[in-house]
């Protein structure tokens, strides 16, 4: 069979990213213009700034994918692209420029899940990855325990209730004076820290064993700060950053290795921003392999946004028959499985 | 390749012209002095919907093989944040893709640039909220473009007594005329008027007719470096700048 080789781009958020990816397991070339720095002075992402700077940076990022890839837009596929989750502004960057690529190089185009891409992540590296898989997709906007039944099809078992897993590390992260982007953060510090210094609640939600809250223990965090304060006692920071990340990483795999012998699973993957958390990836390595389940991560710079994972997603909707029109718009909620 | 469309090196330079700086989306064909094709929709679905399939229309309808258009003009702003960045990323995706310059035309200028050889003094107005415009004011002399006062934001009231200190008559046009007709007719003291449909709103045809002149001048720029001029900041940053300026650190 003749190799498939897909253009993809990513701009959901504050990373502009494009990659070129043969077959959806092997990636060319992947290029990240990351604005952390930019929105650190606001504590968090601020939409109108990373949608400018999506348009500032788009045609260099690419133009370095195509040259990294050692590829022209003749040798190209198709152009894949994230068109939802996400901010719309931002969306809306990438999605008009992969559309205004891929018409003047007739060349189809494949909206891309972002969260679809996140899952996607774990083909690149593990060749012998293939659906069904349990997959616990964590970042700063989504938590979600899904079985991957085949390419691009999922059944959600467990979402989280209130605030995404990366939302809580953000919020604690600056209650106690770390800064944006939180989870890096907290994890560094932790690793000074007793994990077992300070009990923070693990929720359980009545009848959705697998659905999560993470506004509990946040809440719990900072009502500490609170009263450590108000009896003018000293919070030793990393043991709570510990105790914290410890409350958090419990839950997602408790809930995760209930899923998986609930629904027979045995192999389970990790997917999104939180995932490159060293404590996670520790915690549910060890559960998977005490269970005898094979356990599959993607490198912590595929866990974060990227282009890589939208192009081995856009490989799998591109071989299945997926096609979008010119009028593709940013979809800001779009949902896991619609399209 | 369609019969007589063979590229050819004496042939009028071509032109594709964007503008989705408004409410308006537009797009247009425009080869050496002749308009082949332009389409304008004013009405309110996103334009990330309707251009880039505007485009393909025109495209298709006037036979036109994308390699060879020369530069792709595209309204730069002042306008909608948003719209703007719709423009700006499927000029410089097509720029990128078809390997082609980007002439950035301001919004405003185009928009003067429809009321072309009209007498006295044309002054675009479009709504920036917040009480502004985003305007400028210009006149035509000799049939050329001639800029009195640049494209910038101000608001409103600022914006009638400048025009009452230059006590020329003055003709209006852009979508803040329908939100702040009011105001012009209570504070105006210089005769004046309004552009009518066909001429009011922004039109691509103006951004690639205006925009040839500057591709003919040279004022180019690559499709990477192409950035849409907002004439504002964000709000974020405005907000920051205040309290840097009230708290220095």
């Amino acid at each position: 069979m003749k190799d498939i080789l897909i253009l993809a781009i990513e701009s959901s958020c504050d990373e502009t990213a494009a990659a070129v990816v043969k077959n959806g397991r092997t990636v060319l070339s992947s290029v990240i213009s990351s604005q952390i720095d930019l929105h650190k002075l606001y504590g968090g992402v601020v939409p109108e700034i990373a949608s400018r700077k999506h348009i500032e940076k788009i045609n260099p990022v690419i133009e370095e994918a195509l040259r990294d890839g050692g590829v022209t837009l003749d040798d190209l596929d198709a152009v894949g692209v994230t068109y939802g989750p996400g901010l719309v502004g931002a969306l809306l960057v990438g999605v008009a420029e992969a559309k205004a690529i891929a018409y003047a190089k007739k060349l189809p185009l494949v909206g891309v899940h972002h969260i679809e891409g996140h899952v996607s992540a774990n083909y690149i590296e593990n060749p012998d990855l293939e659906p069904p898989f349990l997959c616990l997709i964590v970042s700063g906007g989504h938590t979600h325990l899904v079985i991957v039944k085949d390419y691009g099809e999922f059944e959600i078992l467990g979402r989280t209730r209130d605030d995404a897993a990366g939302e809580a590390f953000d919020k604690v992260a600056r209650a106690i004076g770390l800064g944006y982007p939180g989870g890096p953060k907290i994890d560094r510090l932790s690793r000074e820290g007793n994990d077992q210094a300070i009990w923070f609640p693990r929720a359980k939600i009545e009848d959705s064993p697998y659905d999560f809250s993470f506004s509990g223990v946040k809440s719990a965090v900072l009502n500490y700060l609170n009263s450590a304060k108000m009896k003018g006692e000293e919070v030793n920071r990393a043991d709570l950053a510990a105790s914290f990340q410890r409350a958090v990483v419990d839950v997602l795999v408790e809930h995760t290795m209930a899923a998986a012998r609930d629904y027979h699973m045995k192999k389970i993957a990790i997917a999104g921003g939180v995932a490159s958390n060293g404590t996670l990836r520790e915690a549910m390595s060890r559960a998977c392999d005490k269970r005898g389940y094979r356990f599959y991560r993607p490198s912590p710079i595929l866990c974060t946004d990227n282009a890589a994972m939208i192009g081995a997603a856009a490989y799998y909707e591109f071989v299945k028959g997926t096609r979008h029109g010119w009028d593709l718009n940013a979809i800001p909620n779009l949902r896991l499985g619609e399209r | 390749m369609p019969e007589g469309k063979e590229k050819s090196a004496d042939r009028p330079a071509r032109l594709l012209a964007l503008d989705s700086s408004g409410m308006v989306a537009s797009v247009a064909l425009v080869e050496g002095d002749t308009l082949l094709a332009e389409y304008t929709v004013n009405y309110k679905k996103t334009h990330s919907q309707t251009l880039l399939p505007m485009l393909d229309e025109i495209v298709k309808m006037t036979e036109t093989d994308l390699t060879e258009v020369d530069a792709i003009a595209v309204a730069a702003g002042p306008g909608s944040f948003t719209g703007l960045r719709i423009g700006s990323a499927t000029a410089k995706g097509l720029g990128l893709a078809l390997d082609k310059p980007l002439v950035a035309v301001p919004t405003v200028e185009a928009l003067a640039w429809n009321l072309f050889d009209t007498a006295g003094l044309v002054c675009p107005i479009m709504d920036a909220r917040r009480k502004q415009v985003y305007t400028g004011v210009f006149r035509f002399s000799e049939h050329r473009l001639q800029t009195v006062k640049a494209q910038t934001a101000m608001g409103i009231e600022e914006l009638t007594e400048f025009l009452n200190h230059l006590e020329e008559p003055v003709t209006f046009l852009g979508d803040g005329v329908p939100v702040y007709r009011e105001i012009i007719e209570e504070k105006l003291r210089v005769s004046h008027g309004y552009a009518p449909a066909h001429l009011n709103r922004q039109r691509a045809a103006a951004v690639g007719t205006l925009g040839m002149l500057y591709y003919n001048e040279g004022k180019t720029q690559t499709a990477a470096e192409h950035c849409p001029d907002y004439l504002r900041l964000s709000q974020a940053e405005r907000e920051r700048a205040q309290r840097l300026r009230e708290n220095p650190v």
